[in-house]
């Protein structure tokens, strides 16, 4: 599995950093996605793609 | 046939979204509505519609544009002419707003504040529990809660926090007469401009103080700080305070699902989700401006056309949630619209969720036998102020011996 982060349209929502706080993280100066871990592994996939589901700014695409 | 908007809630059922909404999603999904002022807008019923509306269409949010539905109660409020608070704005001056208080609601910032919050909710709780019977949770907990941890982030000093949560409580309680609501609103903004003032040579760790040093440096101005300020206040009290009290009636009515909140803490985080997409409480004030003709749901939408997304319409919307009438704690509800979508999605969500699971575990897991104490028929809400909650839930409960 393989994550593509659209830095610029991320709103700072935190909704990714609540679902995969193993894949996701935040900027502590204003809240943009850090991506912690862009392959995770296969016990992440479900919570990737939640929160690709939920991110407010379809900021976050899965692929592979 | 005309609609209307906005629409009533059943008054059989009055947690329960406006009965035609159902029929709107499967039949009309995209129609025009009058609203109260004579004025014509799009209301958009399904979730997919609306989130294509709030993420991805050419509209706007600015409330100085001809054409944009006037339902938003702040409006009133709003001085004709003056520069709107961010979440009345478009790109780039919203998102350079939000961005400079954005640090201030990073996840890893609020959960730091989680046991603040349990200490605040713990002392209200106790107050309420050593006073009489019946109380009232609204003015017990669901009001001063979130109003005193705002006061925290903005800065406000203890000995201002009195008067601040009094003034609070009068801006947004719609039986105040409107001399008094616009008072408390004046003396809000008062007490914000003066600190902001105060805080150039007295820092703290705090957001006044973050928008003084921006104000100082250039980046922000002055008016552009304090709406900010402002903007904070008036979206996260009321806010939080419905949620608070409407939660706790719903939790009421659902006991079993009560029972297992009390007995799995660990439950609290979905359980929360899931009240938030049931209860819907922003139910009528997120207004967009069409930028450019488009097609939505195969009705021509025209450039300037005004649009209200029926938030309760999308969260109760089958194609998405399953059997969506039904309250299910368990269910999968992360994909609710309550919070909103898109770049304006509520920016204090992260403190919003804290605030309401300690909140509503703690007065499940402290209150022996919390029950109402009058009849769901004799309560009053808050029909058609934007933000559905209601005005008092008289509380009992068993005494400890
Ligand atoms: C359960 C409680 C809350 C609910 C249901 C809620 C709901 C919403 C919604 C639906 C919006 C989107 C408005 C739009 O798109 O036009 C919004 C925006 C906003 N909310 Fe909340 N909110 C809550 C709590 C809070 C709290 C606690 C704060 C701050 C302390 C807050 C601050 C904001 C701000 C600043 C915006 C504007 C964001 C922007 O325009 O970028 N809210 N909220
Ligand atoms: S969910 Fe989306 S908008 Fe929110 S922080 Fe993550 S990437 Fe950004």
């Amino acid at each position: 599995m393989r994550i593509d982060i659209d830095e610029p349209a991320c709103i700072g929502s935190g909704q990714c950093v609540l679902i995969a706080p193993e894949v996701f993280g935040q900027r502590d100066e204003d809240g943009t996605v850090v991506l912690l871990r862009p392959e995770p592994g296969a016990e992440s996939r479900e919570a990737v793609h939640e929160a690709a589901g939920v991110c407010p700014a379809r900021a976050i695409m899965v692929g592979g | 046939m005309t609609l209307h908007f906005p629409l009533a809630r059943p008054a059989d059922d009055p947690l329960a979204p406006p009965e035609i909404f159902r029929r709107l999603r499967d039949r009309e999904p995209v129609t025009m509505a009058t609203l109260w002022d004579g004025s014509r807008a799009w209301l958009v019923a399904r979730h997919a519609d609306v989130r294509a509306v709030l993420r991805d269409l050419p509209v706007s949010a600015d409330i100085t544009r001809p054409g944009f539905p006037r339902i938003f109660p702040l409006q009133q409020a709003l001085p004709q002419g003056e520069r709107p608070p961010f979440v009345l704005m478009d790109p780039p001056d919203h998102d350079v707003l939000r961005k400079l208080i954005n640090a201030d609601f990073v996840v890893r910032r609020i959960e730091a504040l989680r046991p603040r919050i349990r200490r605040l909710v713990d002392e209200h709780v106790d107050a309420m529990l050593a006073g009489p019977r019946p109380a009232d949770l609204v003015r017990a907990v669901a009001l001063p809660v979130p109003s005193t941890v705002i006061c925290w982030l903005l800065g406000v000093p203890v000995a201002e926090q009195g008067a601040f949560n009094e003034w609070t409580s009068t801006a947004i309680d719609a039986t105040s007469t409107p001399e008094r609501r616009a008072h408390a609103y004046g003396a809000i903004g008062g007490l914000l401009d003066r600190l902001l003032a105060e805080k150039e040579h007295r820092p703290g760790d705090d957001m006044l103080t973050r928008l003084a040093r921006h104000v100082t440096s250039g980046a922000v101005s002055r008016h552009d700080a304090l709406t900010t300020a402002m903007l904070i206040l008036i979206a996260g009290h009321e806010t939080t305070a419905n949620m608070i009290a409407l939660g706790t009636l719903t939790l009421l009515g659902h006991p079993e699902q009560a029972d297992a909140l009390r007995d799995d803490p660990g439950l609290a985080p979905n359980a929360v989700e899931e009240l938030l997409r049931y209860l819907s409480i922003v139910d009528g004030v997120i207004g967009r401006v069409a930028l450019e003709d488009f097609t939505l749901a195969g009705r021509q939408v025209r450039a300037g056309d005004g649009i209200v997304v029926l938030i309760p319409s999308a969260n109760r919307d089958p194609g998405v949630f399953d059997d969506p009438d039904t309250l299910d704690l368990r269910r999968p509800a992360r994909r609710h619209v309550a919070f909103g979508y898109g770049l304006h999605q509520c920016l204090g969500q992260p403190l919003a969720r804290v605030e309401l699971q300690v909140t509503l575990t703690t007065l499940l897991r402290r209150v022996p036998g919390l029950r109402l104490a009058v009849p769901m028929s004799e309560l009053t809400f808050k029909q058609n102020d934007g933000v559905y909650g209601v005005r008092s839930l008289p509380l009992t409960w068993n005494e400890e011996n």
